[in-house]
């Protein structure tokens, strides 16, 4: 099509062996609006990486595949090329100075300056700058958004829907801008700034640039896009005109995949109570980048709970939140008892028992032995383990070690000895140190947070096995809070879905996938 | 020969200890007594230690190297001078000495060890400028205070001097002294070298203990010791506590041995060559044990004593010794500190 502003054509990406992106095509047309859409880690990041030429692809091995812009062959190494190409990005983070005026902020870099004595002599980077043609220039790129903000006005203070559209200036102001990828504009916006934005990608639209519109707001994406891409573990699934489509629709190629972890059939031997052991009310965690902004949650005794969501939106904090990882505010009420918030130590005496998602960061300590990290929350918090000589404390190093290698036998713990570094353990075996060093807590409950991330596919259904033995065996109350659907389907008795910080719904684990993506993307079920 | 990887694999203790035996060679080839050497280089050992096991807790802490060590060393010197002020004479004086200075540098070194939880990050700059403040500090406390015991003040006027004889209170090499022996020429100052060990004893012990552990845990890893419930702020405290009382003892312990307290600016000379002893034997930035501070202090003293007369005996009328001093004290240090991992803490 000669109308075709940016093709990429059979993309492949592997990090060292992993592979990220398959064969992914797309292609973008003149005044077009794009979306881009997929689960966390589906490979939109990777694949816009790849069109800016990151540093990060080019250091890692590069790609396969081409891109063409404008029907011509184009090799784009690094973001300076993809710059001269017409190829602009509005970023989710702003990146602008807030002492600079909008026009500095926009013309920083590029800026339009005129000779003088001094230059003549120094060179170029003397000269002064030509304020007027600058401040034009910004006044143009202001008004084809509709901004009737005066472009010399301090970036500082002003409202983020603001900054947003500075974002936006900036990257028309450029010559030559040809395609603009917006990457989660809404992300921090209101809704009236949204429509705004919405509104603005239209008219940029109509211009004659092409947009790529990453999002997981589905209505928005509805709203707005012309053609909808939607990415899959690192594949493409589809790309339809919106018109032919829905939300749902969209929604199910979304999330739907074949199911690699089977729920177990037949009938569980599991027992679940009506008594509740937790009940969270109107619970908020200021955990940076996964706040939570109100939850009530309630677990009966014997349950498996599955927390899931978006990157971002939340699900993260509550489990920090109850622990005392991260700040918080509300009622917790533990086994018919309130329980004290922001106390790390209170929350682990109480019979809590915490895996966090940061493996490496938070759950265990890399330079140290196997036997010092399971034991370590238990000795430091109900004094097991030690032997009481005048005022000090020691370890009983035997029992330390046979209690080791105990969990080790039970949780098959691949490791050459209870005296190895956890550090030179694979990611599945650190997770079930991390799991081991929760139960010599002895909880009543377990919280478990993205107990898969970054372990193959091997190694996660052994942990999910564990974690549904636990429930079995020792009717262990458990909540996870996982990023991977199918991982909460696998082994959860209901799934509550976090989005922008509370509750949206609750869905059980044999729900259809459409259901599960639109929750996710905060729609609302109209059926 | 790829140095780095050398560096690297082999670690700075192998590097040192190499280059000491080929000064060591040098001396027997250059005439120069051995049996001297070692026997000078045992003293220094015992005199050092204690100030270069004070680097192990604030390493474990996280709050790095102790570079406030005069901190400690000034308030036990107080102490020492108090019990001097008191006429106490012998082991009387050294005892009581460091008892009182125990009791002083555990409520300096809590107040200390809160200042370092306001200052996290920049933790070893602040500790540099509060060794230099807390030396000046007493500069003025050693003039001014009311001291008028005639055996530690000047010929006229007010105020301390400069060195005090520890013979004045027959307390001189006490520890030194004692079960000392003497084999194959070389004297054995045992009862300070059994002091010291049993002190690295003591710490590795506490390093066994709930609170060592916490220390351990909270220096390592942070988040790991705050997500376990504990207090991190209280065990860096607590390690500081211990490291500033072992500053104030130290400097008790080497006022005998080496048969003079010394005040005024000499406390800041102590920081640096401790610091780079425990580094010299194998401990990093943020992470140490009571084997580095042996290894380390060997090494370190003895090529100190050793190099000094070689140097001199090859470059006669040179202080190339005190030159090269310089250059391995602080040269171990900036390779240790850029070996720090940046955001690490």
């Amino acid at each position: 099509m000669s109308d075709t502003i940016l093709s990429l054509k059979n993309i492949t990406k592997e990090y060292s062996g992993n592979v990220v992106l398959k064969n992914v095509s797309m292609d973008v047309r003149k005044g077009e609006v794009h979306a881009l859409i997929g689960e966390n880690g589906a490979g939109k990041s990777t694949l816009m990486n790849v069109l800016f030429g990151m540093p990060v692809i080019h250091t890692t091995g590069g790609f396969e595949g081409s891109i063409e812009i404008n029907g011509e062959p184009a090799q784009i190494n690094n973001p300076h090329d993809a710059m001269m190409a017409g190829i602009g990005m509005v970023h989710q983070e702003f990146m602008l100075i807030p002492g600079f005026t909008i026009t500095e902020n926009i013309k920083l870099n590029r800026e339009i300056t005129r000779p003088t004595v001094v230059s003549r002599i120094f060179g170029k980077s003397l000269e002064a700058l030509d304020m007027k043609a600058m401040n034009e220039d910004t006044r143009r790129a202001l008004d084809s958004l509709e901004m009737d903000i005066a472009e010399y006005t301090k970036v500082a203070g002003l409202p983020v829907g603001h900054m947003q559209f500075i974002e936006i200036a900036r990257e028309i102001d450029k010559t030559g801008i040809q395609l603009l990828v917006f990457d989660e504009p809404t992300a921090v916006l209101t809704e009236s700034e949204t429509q705004h934005l919405l509104a603005a990608i239209k008219r940029l639209a109509a211009k004659g640039i092409g947009i790529i519109f990453i999002s997981h707001r589905l209505d928005e994406i509805v709203q707005v896009s012309d053609r909808v891409t939607i990415l899959r573990d690192g594949e493409h699934v589809i790309t339809k005109d919106t018109k032919d489509t829905s939300a749902a629709e969209i929604a199910q190629y979304m999330v739907g995949r074949a199911l690699t972890l089977d729920r177990a059939e037949g009938e569980s031997k599991r027992k679940i109570s009506d008594e509740v052991m937790l009940e969270v009310k109107r619970l908020r965690v200021k955990m940076p980048g996964e706040e939570v902004k109100g939850v009530d949650i309630k677990v009966r005794k014997g349950e498996i709970v599955g927390i899931g969501g978006l990157a971002g939106q939340g699900k993260l904090g509550i489990a920090n939140g109850i622990m005392g990882v991260y700040p918080s505010a509300g009622e917790v009420i533990f086994d018919g008892k309130p329980l004290p918030l922001n106390d790390a130590k209170g929350a682990i005496a109480s019979g809590l028992g915490f895996v966090s998602e940061d493996r490496k960061g938070v759950g265990l300590l890399l330079d140290s032995p196997i036997d010092l990290n399971i034991v370590f929350n238990t000795m430091q918090t109900n004094n097991d383990f030690l032997k009481k000589i005048g005022p000090l404390r020691f370890q009983k190093t035997k029992e330390i070690r046979e209690h080791a290698d105990k969990m080790i036998k039970d949780l098959d713990i691949r490791c050459t000895s209870a005296a190895q570094l956890a550090g030179a353990l694979s990611g599945g075996n650190q997770q079930k140190v991390c799991v081991a060093k929760a139960l010599s807590q002895n909880p009543r409950i377990l919280l478990v947070s993205e107990p898969t991330r970054g372990i193959d596919i091997g190694a996660k259904k052994l942990i999910l096995d564990l974690l549904l033995k636990l429930s079995e065996e020792q009717g262990m109350t458990i909540v996870m809070t996982s990023s991977e659907l199918a991982e909460l389907r696998s082994i959860c008795d209901r799934i509550i879905i976090i989005c922008e910080g509370k509750v949206a719904g609750e869905l059980p684990p044999t729900a259809p996938d459409a259901d599960f993506g639109l929750m996710m993307s905060g729609a609302k079920l109209d059926s | 020969m790829n140095i780095k990887l050398l560096l690297k694999k082999a670690g700075i203790p192998i590097i040192i200890g190499a280059f000491l035996v080929v000064v060591l060679i040098a001396a027997g080839a250059l005439g120069i007594s051995v049996q001297s050497l070692l026997s000078d280089s045992l003293r220094r050992v015992g005199m050092n230690g204690l100030l270069v096991l004070a680097m192990v807790p604030a390493i474990k802490s996280g709050t790095g190297p102790n570079f406030a060590l005069p901190v400690g060393i000034v308030v036990g010197l107080f102490a020492l001078v108090c019990c001097m002020e008191w006429d106490l004479m012998g082991v009387n004086l050294l005892l009581v000495a460091c008892l009182l200075a125990a009791l002083f540098c555990g409520i300096v070194g809590w107040a200390y060890g809160k200042m370092l939880n306001a200052v996290k990050g920049a933790e070893m700059t602040i500790a540099t400028y509060a060794g230099f403040s807390a030396t000046a500090l007493f500069a003025i406390v050693w003039l001014a205070a009311p001291f008028y015991n005639k055996k530690m003040g000047w010929m006229l006027g007010n105020g301390l001097r400069e060195t005090i004889q520890m013979d004045a209170f027959d307390s001189a090499q006490i520890l030194s002294n004692f079960l000392g022996f003497e084999v194959a020429g070389i004297e054995v100052p045992t009862g300070m070298l059994l002091f010291f060990l049993l002190c690295c004893v003591l710490m590795s012990l506490f390093f066994k203990t709930k609170a060592g552990i916490a220390i351990y845990a909270g220096g390592i890893n942070p988040r790991f010791a705050e997500a376990a419930g504990l207090n991190v702020n209280r065990t860096r405290v607590l390690a500081n506590v211990i490291s500033t009382i072992l500053a104030g003892v130290g400097i008790i312990i080497y006022s005998q041995g080496y048969g003079y307290a010394q005040l005024y600016n000499n406390p800041l000379t102590m920081a640096f060559p401790a610091v780079a002893a425990v580094l010299i034997g194998g401990a990093t930035a943020s992470k140490a044990n009571c084997v580095n501070v042996v290894i380390g202090v060997c090494l370190f003293q003895t090529l100190l004593t050793s190099a000094t007369p070689v140097m001199n005996n090859l470059f006669t009328g040179t202080d190339l010794s005190e030159i090269m001093r310089m250059i391995i004290q602080n040269g171990v240090i900036l390779y240790a500190l850029t070996q720090v991992k940046g955001g690490s803490r």
